[in-house]
C-alpha cells in the first residue's frame, strides 16, 4: 500500500491550526482521529441606527468574525497513520495540548509512534466506556442517526426518528468477539453478556477455509455464494418443511452439515456464505435472548463486522427478524465507526462540558454514509476517498422538543422522504442544481466590496454541486434526503465559504420598503367590518407570503384567480373563531422578511393582540435565504412599535415576545428548537401554534400533530409540488387543526 | 390358562423404533427372550433371521454399529420380557437399509414400522416404493420426551440413567456422579444432533420448543472435516482430545494482557473463537488437533450460552443435555457442566443421560406398543 501519500490537507485535516484536545481510536484496520478546533467564521450582523434621516436605510449590515466551535472526526486506514501524524505535527501551530486520549485495540501498538511524532502523552481510555459515550452523543445530537436496513427496498436505509429519551437500549458490538451492553443512562451501563463467535471467527475461520486473507474479500466471496450447498437445511432432513413446528424447508438445520458427509469440494464462495449466515444468525439469536431477558426493544449493532457492510447488515437484520418474529428491529448507526473516538474525545473534554451543548452535523464538512464504500462509490476509491470525515458544530443554543408536540417520538418533520421516492428525488435534485447559478450570483452580489468573492462563490458552487451528485448516488448519505436537508446543506456550504447571508441587502431593502406601507395597511384594515377584516387579514398574510424572493410577479395571479382558495381559508378562520374564547397565547413561526412579515404577519398579530391573545414570534437564529432573522425582527418590531400604539403597548407589557427558534434553516424541525423558546411556550400556556410558509408548513410539519390548535398556511410556489398535493400553482394551503381530530 | 381379550391383540414381532436424523439413523430393537417353544415353531424364517442377524453382530455393513454397552436387559415391555438393543448407522446408508428390508422381505411380517425424525418424512416414499413398507410417522419431539422419560424410568440395568458432574468448575477433576431424575419437571431439554433443539418441558405432554440453533454436531463435524481432512466423528473427537484451542482462539488476556476488570472477564475466557486465525503466521503454525479442539470448544460453549439464556428466560434451573453429539464426548460434557455452573453462579445444573441420542427411537417404539393397547 502506498504509505507516502500526499494528502489534500485542507480537505481532510481541516482547521488544524487551532486544534486542541486530540483523541484517537485505533482499531484492527481503521484509525479514527478526533480533535476540537475553533473556526473563524463570518457572520452578518444587523445593527439599528440611533436615529434615522429620511433616506437612510432601516439598519446597518456588517460582516463580523465569529468563533465557532467545531468537532472534527477523521477515519482512515491504519496504513496512513504515520503520514497523518507527520502532517498533524507539521500543521499543529500554537496548541497547549499535552495529552491525546486513546482507545481501541491498536492504541497500545501505536503508542510510542504517537508520542514520538506528536509529543503528546497517550492517555488510554476504556474501550467500552468510550463506545457508549460516543453512542449516546450521536443518538442525542444527530437526527436520523439510526436506521434499519432493508436489502431489497427502493431505499435500503430507513432512518429512524430519534426518540426524545434515548435510554434504555442494548448495544451489540461485534468486533473480533461480541459484547452485549445494556445502557440505562449517560453513565450507567453494563456488559450483560457476550459471545466469542464474532467478526474474528468469521475472519479466522474464513481465512482457513478459503485461503482468503482480507476481511473485505471474505465478505465479497460470501455475497456471491450459495449456502445451501454447504448447510443442511430442514428440507434436507425432512424432504420439506417441519410443518408442526412451523419450520420452513429452507431453514438451516445444521450449519456446514453437508460438509461432513458429502464427498465433494465446496466453493470458497459457498463456504464463506455459509459461515456468514452461521455467525450472523448466532449473534442475532443471542441478541434476541438478551433483549428479551432485559425487556428491551431498541437494539443497536456496531463493530467492524457491521461497519458499512450491506452484507452483514442484511444477515443480522434477517436473523433478528427471524428470532423475534419482527418484534425487535436491528438498528444500525450512521456514525458507528466513530463512536470510540467520539467517546474518547468526550472523556478528554469533560471540563468543557460538551454534553451541555447541542451539536449539529455539518453537511458541508462531513462525507456522509458509505463515502468510502467501494461497492457504492467506485469513483471515490482514489486516495482521498479512503478518508471519511464527520464534522459537528457546537450550536449557540441548546435545542429541545417543542413541548406542544402531540407525540415527540413519532414526530417526523419532513413531509416527503426523497430517499424513498425516486421521482421526487430526481425532481428536487434537478431543481437545486438549476437554482445554483442564481445562488452563486446572489452570493457574489452580497459582497460587492470583496473582490475574491467571485472565486469563493465558485468554490461554493463546486462543493454544493458535488454534494448534489453524491446525494444522487447515495440519497442516504446524511439520513433521509429531504427538501430541508438539501436546503440546509446549501446553507452549510455557503457558510463554509463565508457567505453567511447572501440576502442581507435584499432583505434590508424590502423591509425598508414594506415599513413605509405599514400604517396605511393598518388603517385600511381598521376601516373594514370585523368579518371583512378577518378575510383581508388572511388574504394579506397569504399574499404576503407569496412575496417570497423569486416569486414576485405572482400578485396578479393572486388577485385574479377565483380558485385561489381564499374563500375556504376564510371559512376555516371563521370556524376557528366560532370555537370559543380567544386563545391565551399564540406561537407564530414566521417566514420571510419584507412584505411577508411587515404587511402580512404584523397586522394579523395585531388582531390577535387586540383579541386578548398573547403572541410569541419565533424567528430564525441565523440567516437562511430571505427569512427574517431574530436580530432583524427585533429592529423591525421596534420600528413598528414606534408607529403603532397597539404593538408598542404589547411589547411593553410583554404580551408580544420575540424569541429565536434556534434554527438557521428555511424549514422547521419542531424537535430541535431553542430551549428558551420551549420555556416561554410552557410559561405562557400557549394554545395556538401558527406556522407560515412553504418551508415550515409544507416541506416540513404538514403532517405534524400538535397537542393544541394549530394553523398551517402557505402558498404553493412550486408547480411540481402543487401537482403532487393535488392543487394548482399558487394554491393556498390553509390547514386549521384542533388537538383531537375527531372532536374537531 | 391365559385369557386373551379380543381387543388386546397380540402385537406381532419384530418390534422396532426408528429415528431418522440428519446425520444418523437410530434404531432400537426389542429382542424377546421369553419366546415359547410353540412360538418359536410358528415364527417365520425371515423374522428369525432378522433377530439372529441383529443380536449376533455388533457391526452391520461398513457403518452400522450396535452400542452393546447401552443394551437394556430383562426389560418388560407390553407383557413381554427381553433385551432392548441400540443400533445406529449414517443416514447416508438409508437406501441400503431400505434395500435390505426389501431383500429380507420385511413387508411380509405385517409389522408397523414406527419412525420419527425428519427422515420419516423424507424417506417415506422410498420405503413404500423400494420395500413395500408403510411407515407410521411420529413427531420427533413427542418421541424424544416420551422415550427419555421411559428410559429414565426403567433404569440402566439397575443403575441410574442420569448423571451430573460433581465439581464442574474444575474441568480437570470433575467427577461423573449418578443421580435421579425422579421429579423431572420443569426441565430445559437440549437435544444436540446435527442441529440443536431446545425444549421447555413442563410435563409428559406439555412442552414447547423454545428455540434452536444450526450450530450443532453437524457443524462441528462438517467444519472439522473441511479444516483437518478427518472423516468421522470419532476421528474428529480423538484429534480434539489432543489439541489446544488457545493456539487458535483469541483469549481475553491476548487482548487485555490479563483480566478485563471493568467487566470482570477472566483473562482465560475466549474473546474471539478462531480469532488468532486472522493472522497468517498463526495460521501457518497451527496443528489439526488444535483446530479440532477449538471447533469443539466453540460449538459447545455456544450451545451452553444459548441454553443458559433460555433457562434464565424460561425460569428453569435444570438443563438436560441429550443427543449424539455428546457420545464419547467428555470434553463437551465437562464444558457444558462448567458453563452452566459458572455463568449462573451455581444456579443452573447440567444433567446428562447415558443413552444420549436414542430417546427418539425409543419413543417411536413406545408408540408402536401403545397402538396395540388401544381398542
Amino acid at each position: 500500500m502506498d504509505k507516502s501519500i500526499t494528502l489534500p490537507p485542507n480537505e481532510i485535516f481541516r482547521n488544524l491550526e487551532n486544534a486542541k484536545r486530540f483523541a484517537i481510536d485505533i482499531g484492527g484496520s481503521l484509525t479514527k482521529l478526533a480533535y476540537y478546533s475553533t473556526v473563524q467564521h463570518k457572520v452578518a450582523k444587523v445593527r439599528s441606527f440611533d436615529h434615522t434621516a429620511k433616506d437612510d436605510p432601516l439598519y446597518e449590515i456588517s460582516m463580523q468574525e465569529e468563533i465557532l466551535a467545531r468537532l472534527h472526526f477523521i477515519k482512515f486506514e491504519n496504513a496512513y497513520i504515520e503520514t497523518c501524524l507527520d502532517f498533524i505535527k507539521d500543521h499543529l501551530v500554537n496548541t497547549d495540548t499535552k495529552v491525546i486520549k486513546a482507545t481501541g485495540g491498536g492504541a497500545h501498538k501505536f503508542k510510542d509512534l504517537i508520542e514520538k511524532k506528536l509529543k503528546l502523552r497517550v492517555d488510554k481510555e476504556d474501550e467500552m466506556t468510550c463506545l457508549i459515550k460516543g453512542c449516546n452523543f450521536v443518538l442525542r445530537n444527530i437526527p436520523h442517526e439510526a436506521f434499519v436496513y432493508v436489502k431489497h427496498a427502493d431505499s435500503e436505509f430507513r432512518f429512524q426518528n430519534t426518540h426524545p429519551d434515548i435510554f434504555p437500549y442494548l448495544l451489540i458490538n461485534i468486533g473480533s468477539g461480541v459484547s452485549i451492553i445494556k445502557v440505562e443512562s449517560e453513565d450507567t451501563f453494563e456488559r450483560v453478556g457476550g459471545s466469542s463467535i464474532g467478526g474474528g471467527t468469521f475472519w479466522g475461520l474464513g481465512a482457513l477455509l478459503t485461503k482468503t486473507k482480507r476481511f473485505d474479500e471474505l465478505l465479497q466471496l460470501a455475497s456471491k455464494g450459495q449456502h445451501t450447498s454447504v448447510d443442511m437445511l430442514v428440507k434436507d432432513i425432512y424432504g420439506g418443511s417441519y410443518v408442526s413446528l412451523g419450520l420452513t424447508g429452507d431453514l438451516i438445520a445444521s450449519s456446514f452439515g453437508k460438509s461432513a458427509t458429502a464427498d465433494k469440494e465446496f466453493s470458497k464462495e459457498d463456504m464463506a456464505k455459509s459461515l456468514l449466515h452461521m455467525i450472523s444468525n448466532d449473534i442475532g439469536q443471542l441478541a434476541c435472548l438478551y433483549a428479551r431477558l432485559h425487556n428491551l426493544t431498541r437494539v443497536y449493532f456496531g463493530g467492524f463486522f457491521i461497519r458499512g457492510h450491506p452484507v452483514t447488515m442484511h444477515t443480522i437484520t434477517y436473523s433478528i427478524n427471524f428470532f423475534t418474529k419482527g418484534e425487535v428491529q436491528a438498528l444500525f448507526l450512521r456514525h458507528e465507526g466513530y463512536l470510540g473516538t467520539i467517546g474518547a474525545f468526550l472523556k478528554g473534554a469533560e471540563e468543557d462540558n460538551p454534553n451541555q451543548y447541542s451539536w449539529g452535523e455539518n453537511y458541508a464538512g462531513s462525507s456522509g454514509l458509505m463515502s468510502t464504500s467501494p461497492d457504492l462509490n467506485p469513483m471515490q476509491r482514489a486516495r482521498s476517498g479512503t478518508f471519511d470525515m464527520l464534522e459537528m458544530d457546537r450550536l449557540e443554543r441548546q435545542l429541545v422538543n417543542l413541548p406542544l408536540l402531540q407525540d415527540p417520538s413519532s414526530y417526523i418533520p419532513d413531509t416527503v422522504d426523497l430517499s424513498e421516492d425516486a421521482l421526487a428525488r430526481e425532481y428536487w435534485l434537478y431543481c437545486f442544481e438549476e437554482a445554483l447559478d442564481g445562488v452563486v450570483k446572489r452570493a457574489v452580489a452580497s459582497q460587492p466590496d470583496l473582490p475574491e468573492a467571485a472565486e469563493r462563490a465558485e468554490k461554493f458552487r463546486h462543493k454544493y454541486l458535488h454534494k448534489l451528485q453524491t446525494l444522487r448516488h447515495q440519497p442516504f448519505a446524511y439520513g433521509s434526503l429531504t427538501v430541508r436537508s438539501l436546503l440546509d446543506t446549501r446553507e452549510h456550504c455557503l457558510n463554509e465559504f463565508n457567505f453567511p447571508d447572501p440576502y442581507s441587502k435584499i432583505k434590508q431593502r424590502e423591509n425598508d420598503m414594506a415599513l413605509k406601507y405599514f400604517q396605511k395597511a393598518v388603517k385600511s384594515l381598521e376601516e373594514l367590518s370585523w368579518e371583512q377584516r378577518q378575510f383581508a387579514l388572511v388574504r394579506g398574510l397569504l399574499a404576503g407570503n407569496v412575496f417570497d424572493w423569486g416569486a414576485k410577479a405572482v400578485s396578479d395571479v393572486l388577485e385574479s384567480d377565483p380558485e385561489f382558495g381564499f374563500e375556504q381559508a376564510k371559512r376555516q378562520l371563521e370556524g376557528m373563531k366560532a370555537l370559543g374564547p380567544p386563545h391565551k397565547c399564540a406561537l407564530f413561526f414566521v417566514d420571510n422578511s419584507g412584505i411577508d412579515i411587515i404587511l402580512g404577519v404584523f397586522p394579523f398579530v395585531r388582531e390577535l393582540l387586540c383579541r386578548g391573545t398573547e403572541v410569541v414570534l419565533a424567528s430564525n437564529s441565523s440567516p437562511a435565504l430571505n427569512d427574517v432573522t431574530n436580530n432583524e425582527l427585533q429592529i423591525l418590531t421596534e420600528r413598528i412599535a414606534a408607529m403603532d400604539p397597539v404593538i408598542q403597548s404589547a411589547v411593553k407589557e410583554d404580551r408580544l415576545t420575540l424569541v429565536q427558534s434556534g434554527s438557521s434553516s428555511p424549514c422547521l424541525d419542531l424537535s430541535r428548537l431553542d430551549k428558551v423558546l420551549a420555556g416561554v411556550v410552557r410559561e405562557r400556556h400557549t394554545d395556538l401554534v401558527i406556522i407560515e410558509g412553504m418551508g415550515r408548513a409544507i416541506h416540513t410539519n404538514y403532517y405534524a400533530l400538535l397537542s393544541c390548535e394549530s394553523l398551517k398556511m402557505a402558498v404553493i410556489k412550486n408547480s411540481w409540488l402543487a401537482d403532487r398535493l393535488g392543487g394548482k400553482l399558487f394554491s393556498v394551503v390553509f390547514k386549521y387543526e384542533v388537538k383531537d381530530v375527531k372532536t374537531g | 390358562l391365559e385369557i386373551r381379550f379380543p381387543w388386546k391383540l397380540e402385537l406381532s414381532f419384530p418390534w422396532f423404533g426408528m429415528d431418522i436424523g440428519g446425520t444418523l439413523v437410530k434404531l432400537v430393537y426389542f429382542e424377546p427372550k421369553d419366546i415359547t417353544a410353540e412360538e418359536e415353531q410358528e415364527e417365520v424364517e425371515n423374522l428369525k433371521s432378522i433377530r439372529r442377524y441383529l443380536t449376533s453382530n455388533t457391526a452391520y455393513g461398513k457403518t452400522g454399529v450396535r452400542d452393546v454397552h447401552l443394551e437394556l436387559k430383562n426389560l418388560t415391555m407390553c407383557g413381554r420380557t427381553g433385551n432392548l438393543h441400540f443400533i445406529r448407522f449414517p443416514t447416508q446408508a438409508m437406501h441400503r437399509f431400505i434395500q435390505m428390508g426389501s431383500d429380507k422381505n420385511f413387508s411380509s411380517l405385517h409389522t408397523t414400522l414406527c419412525a420419527t425424525g425428519g427422515g420419516a418424512y423424507k424417506f417415506e416414499n422410498d420405503f413404500r416404493t423400494m420395500a413395500d413398507l408403510e411407515l407410521l410417522k411420529l413427531d420427533e419431539l413427542d418421541c424424544l420426551i416420551h422415550g427419555l422419560l421411559y428410559v429414565d424410568s426403567v433404569s440402566f440395568n439397575g443403575h441410574p440413567q442420569c448423571y451430573y458432574l460433581e465439581n464442574p468448575s474444575d474441568t480437570q477433576n470433575s467427577v461423573k456422579t449418578p443421580c435421579s431424575l425422579a421429579d423431572p419437571f420443569p426441565m430445559l431439554l437440549v437435544n444436540i444432533g446435527s442441529g440443536v433443539s431446545i425444549l421447555a418441558v413442563y410435563s409428559k405432554d406439555d412442552y414447547k420448543r423454545v428455540t434452536g440453533t444450526s450450530l450443532g454436531g453437524g457443524t462441528f463435524l462438517g467444519l472439522c472435516c473441511l479444516l483437518t481432512g478427518c472423516e468421522t466423528f470419532e476421528e474428529a473427537l480423538d484429534m480434539a482430545s489432543r489439541g489446544d484451542s488457545s493456539n487458535v482462539d483469541k483469549l481475553v488476556k491476548d487482548i487485555y494482557g490479563g483480566d478485563y476488570e471493568r467487566f470482570s472477564l477472566q483473562g482465560s475466557a475466549v474473546a474471539s473463537s478462531f480469532g488468532h486465525m486472522m493472522s497468517k503466521e498463526k495460521r501457518d503454525s497451527i496443528s489439526k488437533e488444535d483446530l479440532a479442539r477449538a471447533m469443539l470448544v466453540t460449538i459447545t460453549n455456544n450451545i451452553g450460552s444459548i441454553a443458559r439464556m433460555c433457562a434464565v428466560n424460561e425460569k428453569i434451573e435444570r438443563v438436560v443435555f441429550v443427543g449424539n453429539f455428546l457420545r464419547i464426548n467428555t470434553v463437551s460434557t465437562k464444558l457444558l457442566a462448567y458453563a452452566m455452573d459458572f455463568w449462573s453462579k451455581g444456579q443452573l445444573k447440567a444433567l446428562f443421560l447415558e443413552h444420549e441420542g436414542y430417546f427418539g427411537a425409543v419413543g417411536a417404539l413406545l408408540e408402536l406398543l401403545k397402538s396395540s393397547e388401544e381398542p
